[in-house]
């Protein structure tokens, strides 16, 4: 498997210590020894993170992307595109498709024309754990954790997709099972750790306060080492306090060189966080752009405001963030 | 009651490996005596002969444990179990029985790796059409190849049907004496056989659990589309689930088959099917101590008592109703370790938070690894959290 880059200058090491949620004992530590820590947490949770590649280059291709249930059309010819390393926002008022996209995109769903390509390789017909593999991960607007497990073994199975033990060689024992099961269990504690909720490793997930439910998906979704994580309204139901701290965790997780696509209906969150953001009104794009300039666009408004403003100029435009 | 399991299960998880196979080999050791000591009271003569009892009982608790893996570990509920059971002891029968047609007498110990490859093919072949569908649908289906193995029985030729199969290989060897130690009438060595298979199995079942495999599995009950999407290749580790399962029906089959010498078609119908999934369900889907227990209640009982046959049925309805209602989780409870080295990880967690958080300890304890471990971790002194290796 990978070797973990060792790049501990990464700009999110720096976690202060009153963060919430982190091991009791890193306040026993000196601040030698946590910078020291907290890189080695770094490290075992971006090993993906791919320097070499300038940001700004296309890394999902939406094109074309078109989805009908029956009659209904969920996604109308909609095209974007997400650059690496940035956050961009999908928004849009309820059923406007965002959830459609990214069920999309991980291959919930199959698109009737058009198609997603990473990195130009097409994810419209790929299998579901492919894609995974491929570098898509997500979280679910309604949490899906594996609520018999705890919070540790859930991480665990995200890892399962950099996994090559075969069956025999789990029912054996074999070095590389030995091997990748350490390194599971290590990159899982250190992801628990980056998003917070290290102190409840051992808990069942089900037995998870609701934000910490949220990040463990995160978790999870990480522990797939993706290049794109998808997160389906992950402030849903959070308290100001909780959705400031998910803006920072999720700032945190694109500086550790990730991409993000976020689906948020929470304004302060979405201006709080995104680079770009595309907006979505009954399944068509309608606004593409930084959040100032979509913020000011009258098709914009007039969706989330209603309004008279009908078949609004498609797109803002098709400038980069 | 289950405030006693959680208190024995809390305290069992509390000791170390070594400690707790200190407790499990003489656990083991009374088992394999029992026969021998024949004790008053929970001896099943003079209705039935005790060995053979214990020996049948023993079947019933490897074909559990087989079942467990797909019903309580993946979730997929698969009531035509029987059918690989049916094809163990089928192909035992055909590869060294006179009466077969292929005209070969394999020794039994050649005859187990066979018939566990044909039943894990036949588990693969009916698990690659039908485990795309889901829940009852799924049900149906192995519900109808429970029946399509039984009526091949019936009605293929080569399978004699009623007339069955005589003189199955059995293992050989004897006693000082020189009696033989597997035979018809004796089932004492066939049990301490099954005993040692059933410990064996666990050994690999527990190092199945352990792993990305279990993991998977587990996934796939909790949540199949979330598990997709985690990236578990989810199917592949169905019919997986499918295969090994049905390879330890399998080896049930052959060792059945050994022991009682006769194989035809009268044993291998629905309801037997069924029994079986009462013994997964009362002792507790996903805990493989607790199908254990189900197993030897469901076919210890009746032995003990001199159950008339259909009241076996009536008996078990009942508590299978009564248990749904007070315990549905099973006799024991669901109960699983998904990482190899979970056991460490939790203690590092701990240890570093020292004894803050009696209720976290708890927790992390429940999940801590239990009996049995094949291979001593050899890693406990690994170095803390950090990159790479």
């Amino acid at each position: 498997m990978s070797e973990p880059t060792h790049d501990s200058t990464s700009t999110s090491l720096d976690v202060p210590p009153s963060e919430e949620g982190l091991l009791e004992s890193l306040e026993h530590m000196d601040a030698a020894e946590r910078a020291e820590h907290d890189a080695a947490v770094s490290a075992s949770v971006a090993p993906a993170r791919d320097f070499a590649v300038a940001q700004g280059e296309t890394l999902l291709a939406v094109d074309g992307l078109t989805v009908r249930f029956g009659g209904l059309t969920a996604l109308d010819d909609v095209t974007f595109d997400v650059k690496r390393g940035e956050i961009l926002g999908l928004i849009g008022p309820n059923g406007a498709g965002k959830t459609t996209c990214f069920n999309i995109m991980t291959g919930v769903y199959r698109p009737t024309a058009g198609d997603v390509r990473l990195e130009g390789q097409s994810l419209a017909r790929m299998k579901r754990y492919r894609i995974i593999q491929a570098g898509v991960a997500r979280t679910f607007q309604n949490i899906r954790l594996f609520g018999a497990m705890t919070a540790l073994e859930n991480v665990v199975v995200g890892t399962d997709a950099r996994h090559r033990t075969s069956v025999p060689g789990a029912l054996l024992r074999l070095p590389r099972h030995r091997r990748e099961e350490r390194d599971a269990v290590e990159k899982a504690m250190a992801l628990l750790e980056f998003v917070g909720i290290a102190d409840r490793a051992a808990d069942k997930a089900t037995a998870l306060p609701y934000g910490y439910q949220r990040r463990l998906e995160i978790a999870r979704a990480l522990a797939t080492e993706p290049k794109l994580l998808c997160l389906d309204e992950p402030a849903a139901g959070f308290s100001a306090t909780e959705k400031d701290a998910l803006s920072e965790l999720i700032l945190k997780i694109r500086d550790d060189g990730y991409t993000v696509v976020i689906v948020e209906h929470d304004m302060r969150v979405v201006l709080g966080v995104t680079d770009r953001l595309v907006v979505l009104d009954f399944g068509r794009k309608i606004a593409d752009g930084l959040p100032d300039e979509v913020r000011r666009d009258p098709a914009v408004i007039s969706a989330y405001l209603g309004g008279a403003v009908e078949d609004a100029p498609a797109g803002a435009g098709e400038e980069d963030a | 009651m289950r405030t006693r399991f959680a208190t024995v299960s809390h305290w069992w998880n509390r000791q170390s490996r070594p400690v707790q196979w200190a407790y499990m080999v003489p656990v083991v050791l009374f088992l394999l005596a029992l026969p021998v000591l024949n004790p008053p009271i929970i001896t099943t003569e003079p209705y039935t002969d005790f060995p053979i009892s214990l020996f049948n009982a023993a079947v019933f608790a490897l074909i559990a444990i087989g079942l467990n893996v797909v019903i309580g570990q993946a979730g997929l509920l698969d009531l035509g179990y029987v059918g690989f059971f049916a094809i163990g002891a089928y192909t035992a029968a055909l590869l060294s029985s006179p009466d077969s047609e292929l005209g070969v007498r394999y020794p039994w110990l050649v005859i187990v790796p066979i018939a566990m490859v044909v039943t894990m093919i036949s588990g693969v072949i009916l698990g690659t059409p039908t485990l795309r569908l889901r829940g009852d649908y799924l049900a149906i289906v192995t519900l109808g190849f429970g029946e399509i193995v039984r009526l091949l029985a019936d009605n293929v030729d080569p399978l004699r049907g009623n007339r069955g199969f005589q003189n199955i290989a059995r293992p050989g060897g004897e006693f000082a004496d020189g009696t033989p130690i597997f035979s018809q009438t004796d089932a004492l060595g066939f049990y301490w056989l099954a005993v040692i298979i059933i410990v064996i199995v666990l050994l690999f079942m527990g190092n199945l659990e352990r792993s990305r495999v279990g993991r998977a599995w587990i996934a796939v009950r909790e949540d199949e589309d979330a598990a997709e999407l985690s990236g578990v290749p989810t199917y592949r580790f169905k019919i997986w689930a499918f295969a090994i399962g049905a390879a330890v029906g399998g080896l049930s089959g052959t060792l059945f088959a050994a022991q009682v010498g006769y194989v035809n078609n009268q044993r291998f119908d629905v309801t037997t099917s069924i029994l079986y999934l009462a013994a997964v369900v009362l002792g507790g889907q996903g805990n493989k101590v607790g199908v254990i227990v189900g197993a030897f209640i469901v076919s210890y009982i009746p032995d003990r008592f001199q159950f008339e046959p259909q009241y076996r049925f009536l008996v078990f309805g009942i508590a299978l109703i009564v248990l749904m209602i007070f315990r549905p989780q099973g006799l024991l409870g669901m109960r699983q370790h998904l990482l190899t080295y979970g056991r460490q990880a939790y203690q590092k967690l701990f240890g570093a938070r020292a004894a803050v958080a009696p209720s976290g300890l708890s927790a992390s304890s429940r999940a801590r690894g239990d009996l049995p471990e094949a291979v001593p971790d050899d890693h406990a002194g690994t170095s803390p959290r950090g990159g790479g290796e």
